[in-house]
């Protein structure tokens, strides 16, 4: 049990709103293992943030278990769940910072629930504005600082009951890309510096690229799809996988759809296989020419993929051969069925 | 009149509505303070939902707000000379004041915490606060500079039922003006009282407006 630092079970909840019952959580089933940097990705409305706030039971499932550290958290209430709730941080969106309180009486806050004594609780708050790069800020206001600034304040707090678990929900939705970035690299390095398990809520594929090395895709209330990312990006099973690893696909490929529908494959190169003209050649060898409709370069968790599209030989019997060419060469290739549109727009 | 008495009659008076002003507004926050906070916690999306409670206690709020206070005042008469012993001066008035001022107390405290960030209470839930700590160190810190401001309002609202009770005998300047201004046919002393009650209330609405102002760190 002890290896699973979250796991939900059977997790399901029901809203009752003047239209009736709305399930946002269809039998959620997820194990999330310590150390672990787990995406949860969909499109809004997917039930994503409905589902990290299982966790910390802000949300109250209607019906499942979810346990931390193989404890049962569902059933707790009042004292015995805020015990462990101190060890489940989160971040938000919105940031959600006190506005009376300077950062570094932010950062005293949960220490100061938890009963800290002052000087202790001090000590640590500073500590901590080292730690996310905000020691000239101490006495700032959040109506003084940036977005990116009050998302430091806000996973310095979050460090601050050292947590086992960090939840969080769309941490960087708010942010503009280069902040992103950076606030990202804060977290991954909290992830494999500290050994804190995140669960990270987004529709940003991109953040998920970076930060995480699990994933599961959710739509609908259920999880769709699930596993390493590396894994699902090379061979994403479910079309809605497909859509938020690849939301441009489809924009791309428009104007050649006409002429190149038949016999698209999706190949995915590695550190092993980029080294070599692996197309150039095979177009040489087997004497039959292919289409190349897009190509990308992703980097995954540090490492580098590449990714292209290309349209094979017209006839059965050459598309098969180059196939079987790709595949001895240890190219990951899956094929694009013709009317696949791969990637509706991906909101927000 | 003397300038010399009606300096000393408007003297006391002052003071007499100053008493009636602030122990009525502090003694309606010492219920209405609670009774807000309550209604903001018991609500629909409170910390703490009781929707039994929640809707006995609004109602009961609203009822008293719905009646005028010289109405209020004159039904109640009878009980306050039973329990003070009088019906009429500074401290029967102050308890009438007190009787209709803290439900109104209790609306403004609830409407200040409205504003506060639900976010802001969801994080401290989050880390494991109690409903306790949220209420004092959440919502009545983050709301306080919105407090502060009702606070003003609150008292000079007082200020103004207290002159108005000056027709029943209360006490304070509404008494004075009433009694010398309106039976008396002393325009002068009428006006003397305004005066005084605008300057009062100026003196209040630039206490609490300050006071906000200065206990407030999301501008400066």
């Amino acid at each position: 049990m002890a290896e699973h630092i979250i796991s939900l079970q059977g997790v399901t909840k029901e809203f009752d709103t003047k239209g009736g019952k709305v399930v946002a959580l269809k039998d959620i089933n997820l194990d999330i293992e310590e150390g672990d940097s787990y995406g949860i990705i969909g499109l809004s409305g997917a039930g994503k943030s409905t589902l990290v706030r299982t966790i910390n039971l802000l949300e109250q499932p209607t019906e499942g278990k979810v346990l931390f550290n193989g404890n049962a958290l569902t059933g707790l209430k009042g004292k015995d769940l805020n015990i462990h709730r101190r060890k489940i941080s989160m971040i938000f969106q919105q940031f959600n910072l006190l506005m009376q309180r300077d950062a570094i009486g932010n950062i005293m806050f949960p220490l100061e629930i938890a009963g800290v004594p002052k000087p202790d609780a001090l000590k640590k708050a500073k500590e901590l504005l080292k730690v996310v790069d905000l020691e000239e800020r101490a006495h700032s206001y959040p109506s003084q600082l940036s977005g990116g600034q009050k998302q430091r304040v806000a996973i310095a707090r979050a460090l601050a009951s050292d947590p086992e678990v960090i939840l969080c929900d769309e941490a960087t939705s708010a942010l503009d890309p280069k902040t992103t970035r950076s606030i990202l690299s804060l977290l991954k390095r909290i992830n494999e510096e500290r050994g804190i398990t995140l669960v990270v809520i987004t529709h940003e594929m991109e953040v998920i690229k970076q930060l995480c090395n699990k994933v599961a895709v959710i739509e609908n209330g259920e999880i769709v799809e699930r596993g390493e990312v590396q894994q699902i990006f090379k061979k994403p099973k479910t079309k809605a996988a497909r859509r938020l690893f690849f939301p441009d696909g489809d924009s791309r490929e428009k104007p050649l759809t006409k002429t190149s529908t038949r016999n698209r494959v999706r190949l995915v190169f590695d550190e092993a296989t980029a080294g070599e003209p692996i197309i150039s050649n095979m177009i040489m060898e087997l004497g039959a020419p292919v289409n190349f409709l897009y190509a990308n370069l992703d980097v995954l968790g540090g490492a580098q993929k590449g990714q292209m599209v290309i349209c094979l030989a017209a006839d059965k019997e050459t598309a098969d051969k180059q196939k079987e060419y790709l595949a001895a060469k240890g190219v990951e290739f899956e094929e694009i069925e013709s009317d696949d549109s791969f990637g509706e727009e991906v909101s927000d | 009149m003397e300038t010399q008495a009606l300096i000393s009659l408007l003297g006391e008076g002052t003071v007499q509505t100053l008493i009636m002003t602030l122990v009525g507004t502090l003694v309606s926050y010492l219920i209405g303070l609670p009774v807000g906070v309550s209604l903001i916690v018991t609500g629909p999306n409170g910390i703490k939902p009781a929707a039994v409670y929640n809707k006995i206690m609004g109602f009961i709020v609203n009822v008293i707000r719905s009646m005028p206070f010289l109405i209020l005042m004159i039904a109640f008469m009878p009980y306050i000379r039973k329990i003070i012993g009088t019906g009429i001066g500074t401290w029967a008035t102050t308890a009438a004041l007190i009787l209709a001022a803290w439900p109104f107390v209790a609306r403004m405290v609830e409407q200040s915490l409205m504003e506060v960030d639900p976010g802001v209470v969801e994080a401290a839930q989050a880390m494991g606060a109690s409903n306790m700590q949220i209420i004092r160190k959440v919502l009545l810190l983050e709301a306080r500079p919105s407090l502060l401001n009702g606070a003003a309002v609150a008292t000079i609202t007082i200020l103004g039922y207290s002159a108005m009770a000056g027709i029943l005998g209360g006490g304070g300047l509404g008494d004075i003006a009433i009694r010398f201004g309106h039976y008396r046919f002393q325009p002068d002393v009428m006006w003397i009282t305004i005066i005084v009650l605008v300057i009062l209330v100026q003196i209040m609405q630039e206490i609490g407006v300050r006071l906000a102002a200065k206990l407030d760190n999301r501008i400066n």
